[in-house]
């Protein structure tokens, strides 16, 4: 793209690449920022700008602060108490009453950031035999370079395109004995609900998975950061730690687990604040312990522990802000699972293209099955088709997308892209129509 | 093959698949003194005050970390007001904010994803607070030249050091990346370079000369270590920490010259740079001083310098804001590090916010200016009595002596201690300086950490303690440390 071109569509272009919602121009929650803006500027905590529950919730936070301030460094690297045990009781409402141990929460600045954490304790540190960790195709495209920069070898797994993205057991054993011969797997990584795949699992797929990772001695570590992104009749999210904790002792009390969630990706949206936490179930007194050092010269910040104390503890009924709070987090809801619906419904409608449903997440994940002519095009530039397709999707009809693979979609013949449908429903329609008008010119070019 | 093997034919495995011995062995050796152990226990002591146990102290009193608003320092009105419109823009109509900082808020908005501090911001930072950075980089350096391509914003400064070092290590065996560190050192260093499995080349300040860099020492360091390692970068942070010393201009060049003819990667870790109080002592950039040593050096000796917004006056630890400039960086590797940063997506975007407040304070033609340099100066010239006050009091004390602390936030004075007390450390198995410190926590309630977490001369015994906690209480904490010495010294007498 030269820049020229940038400048002249600089106005008009629709990111839906990245999945951010704030980018989108979708939120912030009016409660979240207005406890923020009265911790960073104590001034704000007498001023009627600001909801009375808000200025309480704020002092409440800056009462657990040393020095009652913002910027102090995290009283303890891996979160504030109080804030994990806020947490740890999320989290036990969430999973019908099961106790959360706040000792066992860790704080930190995102999910690529705790991920990155587990990844190093969990590699080899050699290069000569690579801790192998089991990867979903399609997975995040931010996973290949956290696993690069660990010195870790990816094993894929390909999900099941035709049962909308699922994940088939024999393909998880296929994986992971073929990985054997080359690398030493030892963790098992999942998103539910998928990224980009928008899969929402059942008890009976997440029982099938944790057993496997029993039989095989794999560490579980799953991303459910978009747990409260479920859309469609009868979706309902399961955590992991829930069904594993029903399932039998021999399960429950040995599987080892890390579940990750992030103030990034929920109803929030809050991305650039940095801020996520993760749970570990089962594992070695030792891991939290080397956690914590590790964490120790990395302290979190502490503008997000008060972002995600909200988060698991949001404003309940009788409180001022509540009414709003509730009625701003089903807005954004519901523009999310309405555009989930219409992009799956109108992708399906073009040339070509086949799109499973997102039942959670933010992500439509369609296959092209692009003409040949096309193809050729494309490799005759060097470039991989998705590639070239997002580049002239961009450039023609200003709409950016993620190419496909980018989230490791291997195969030869079919192509994919990333599609968020984190934006508001006019301009996600707008986005449709131009990508419809473009994908129909394509077609009549090549 | 690991245990797991045995897992395929069926049934669970016996143990678990991360123990200690399953665990990368890099991240096993690394250690953080500053919040370590002797945290660990004052934490445990404030839970038993707050549960009514009864103390021969009411408080502990946390001189252990660098964290000034936890120690009773307020922070920049300006700062924060800003901060505020940008978390919640509603407040921009209220006419309680001053206009400068409703002109700020707006611009730092407008660069922002949907006009949001809630947006990922590009890897490397927002545009314009890098071009903030250089332009106040240019200004601090009397109008040498910065280019914005080569300011990296990051999560804190220890983020930009960790992903240089990160850059920089490589190698097997006797090829494996060496890295120099000052002893004392801030330990962030050392768990770094643990962490990522590099060889750590201690090179010793001279306490005998207030901490300074000998030229000597440094040939002697990487002589020793080419033996071993590959020595590629030396780390040397000015003004100092724990040893607070503002290297002369003279030493600096000295430094430089090394550098070049060693063919090492200067790393230069320079948060404390307002943080100066010595008469005679200026912080000198390593940058600038650079620059002002001609083109031979100027184009051709590779430095990162560091800054934060977790020190000087504005002590704001907890949004983990920073950048890195980068000079003469080989084209190629720049790429890599660019590829590098994306990892962790973004620094936090009211980091970034901050820091572009930091680098562009009000100007004297701005109505919030005078509020500004007030609180700023207060604030600096609270440390500078309290640097004096610190050092004058501990070379007082017979059996402590302490050299002037001329800049940063610390004080690492030296501490002799009688044999017999040394042998009861070895007795408990304690290292001597933890002992000493851990029965000054125990018995006076004062949270140091000890010498040993820092690097110190074998036989040498010292502690770091901030100067930060307020005049009058740190007058009483010093008072205690007297009284507590005094009273160790006479028991092992």
């Amino acid at each position: 793209m030269d820049a020229r071109t940038t400048q002249e569509i600089v106005q008009t272009v629709i990111d839906l690449s990245s999945g951010d919602l704030h980018r989108a121009g979708i939120g912030p929650v009016s409660f979240v920022r207005q406890v923020l803006a009265a911790c960073l500027y104590t001034n704000l905590l007498r001023d009627d700008n600001i909801p009375l529950d808000a200025r309480q919730r704020a002092q409440q936070f800056l009462d657990i602060c040393p020095g009652g301030s913002v910027g102090v460094y995290s009283s303890s690297a891996v979160g504030m108490p109080y804030v994990l045990q806020r947490i740890a009781e999320f989290i036990s409402r969430r999973d019908g009453g099961v106790t959360a141990d706040p000792h066992k929460i860790i704080f930190n600045s995102g999910t690529q950031e705790n991920l990155k954490l587990v990844l190093s304790l969990l590699s080899s540190g050699r290069d000569d035999l690579q801790t192998g960790v089991l990867t979903p195709v399609p997975s995040p495209h931010t996973l290949p370079r956290l696993l690069q920069y660990n010195r870790l070898s990816s094993v894929p797994y390909r999900l099941q395109q035709e049962q909308g993205w699922a994940v088939d057991v024999e393909e998880l054993h296929r994986a992971v004995t073929d990985a054997r011969a080359h690398c030493d797997p030892r963790a098992l990584f999942i998103c539910n609900p998928g990224i980009p795949t928008g899969h929402v699992q059942d008890r009976k797929s997440i029982e099938s998975v944790i057993r496997f990772a029993a039989a095989e001695g794999l560490f579980l570590l799953v991303n459910e950061v978009y747990q409260d992104c479920v859309y469609g009749p009868g979706v309902e999210f399961l955590s992991y730690k829930k069904v594993l904790l029903e399932m039998g002792q021999e399960y429950s009390e040995h599987v080892e687990l890390i579940s990750f969630n992030s103030l990034s990706n929920g109803s929030l949206g809050e991305c650039g604040l940095r801020g996520g936490y993760m749970e570990l179930l089962n594992t070695d007194k030792v891991v939290a312990e080397r956690l914590m050092v590790l964490m120790g010269y990395r302290s979190p910040a502490i503008l997000p522990q008060s972002a995600l104390e909200i988060m698991v503890n949001p404003p309940t009924p009788g409180e001022a802000s509540y009414p709003t709070y509730t009625q701003e987090i089903s807005l954004i809801h519901s523009n999310l699972s309405h555009n989930a619906q219409r992009g799956y419904e109108v992708m399906n409608t073009l040339k070509g293209v086949s799109c499973q449903p997102a039942m959670g997440g933010i992500f439509l994940f369609p296959r092209l099955d692009l003409p040949a002519r096309f193809l050729e095009e494309a490799k005759t530039l060097g470039l991989q088709p998705d590639v070239l397709y997002s580049q002239m999707l961009v450039d023609k009809a200003g709409v950016c997308v993620g190419a496909g693979s980018e989230n490791g979609s291997e195969e030869e013949t079919c192509y994919y892209i990333r599609l968020s449908f984190a934006a508001s429903s006019d301009t996600f329609q707008d986005a449709l129509s131009r990508l419809c008008s473009f994908h129909h010119q394509l077609h009549e070019t090549y | 093959m690991s245990q797991q093997h045995a897992a395929v034919n069926g049934g669970l495995p016996n143990g678990k698949v991360l123990t200690l011995e399953s665990m990368n062995p890099n991240v096993k050796k690394v250690e953080y003194a500053v919040r370590g152990p002797i945290v660990q226990r004052a934490v445990q002591l404030e839970k038993e005050l707050r549960e009514g146990a009864k103390k021969p102290f009411t408080e502990v009193i946390r001189a252990n970390i660098g964290d000034a608003h936890a120690m009773g320092q307020k922070p920049i009105t300006f700062l924060r007001q800003v901060l505020a419109l940008c978390a919640y823009p509603d407040l921009l109509e209220d006419n309680k904010f001053p206009e400068d900082a409703k002109q700020r808020a707006r611009r730092i908005l407008g660069a922002c994803g949907g006009q949001s501090i809630g947006a990922y911001s590009a890897s490397p930072g927002i545009e314009c607070v890098r071009q903030d950075v250089a332009r106040y980089i240019e200004k601090r350096d009397g109008g040498i030249p910065s280019n914005p391509d080569n300011i990296y914003l990051s999560t804190g400064a220890s983020d930009a050091i960790v992903t240089m070092l990160k850059l920089m290590i490589c190698g097997e065996g006797a090829g494996r990346t060496g890295v120099m560190i000052s002893i004392p050192q801030y330990p962030l260093y050392s768990a770094a370079l643990a962490d990522l499995g590099a060889v750590q080349i201690n090179y010793y300040l001279d306490e005998d000369k207030c901490w300074s860099l000998d030229l000597k020492e440094l040939k002697r360091a990487v002589d020793e270590a080419r033996k071993h390692c590959n020595p590629r970068a030396i780390c040397i942070i000015n003004p100092g920490n724990p040893t607070g010393q503002v290297q002369s201009r003279e030493c600096i060049e000295e430094v430089i010259r090394f550098a070049k003819e060693e063919h090492l990667f200067l790393m230069a870790d320079e948060v404390y740079q307002d943080n100066v109080y010595a008469d005679g002592c200026k912080f000198h950039s390593f940058k600038k001083v650079l620059f002002e040593m001609g083109p031979e050096y100027s184009s051709t000796v590779e430095l990162a310098s560091f800054h934060s917004t977790s020190k000087c006056y504005m002590g704001e630890c907890g949004f983990r804001g920073g950048y890195m400039e980068i000079i003469n960086m080989d084209p190629e590797v720049k790429a890599q590090l660019t590829k590098l940063v994306s990892v962790r997506l973004c620094p936090p975007v009211p980091g970034q916010a901050l820091l572009d407040l930091v680098v562009n304070p009000p100007q004297s033609d701005e109505p919030s200016h005078g509020t500004f340099i007030k609180e700023r100066s207060a604030v600096l010239a609270a440390l500078a009595e309290k640097a004096r006050m610190t050092g004058e009091m501990f070379n007082t004390i017979p059996g402590i002596t302490c050299n002037p602390v001329q800049g940063a936030m610390y004080t690492f004075p030296r501490i002799s201690l009688p044999q017999k007390a040394i042998d009861k450390a070895k007795e408990e198995g304690k290292v001597p300086d933890m002992y000493y410190c851990m029965r000054l926590l125990e018995e006076e309630g004062i949270c140091l950490v000890p010498g040993s977490g820092f690097g110190q001369r074998e036989g040498t015994y010292h502690f770091r303690m901030t100067i930060l906690p307020p005049a009058e209480k740190l007058k009483i904490v010093l008072e205690k440390i007297k009284t507590f010495h005094l009273r160790f010294i006479k028991e092992f007498s």
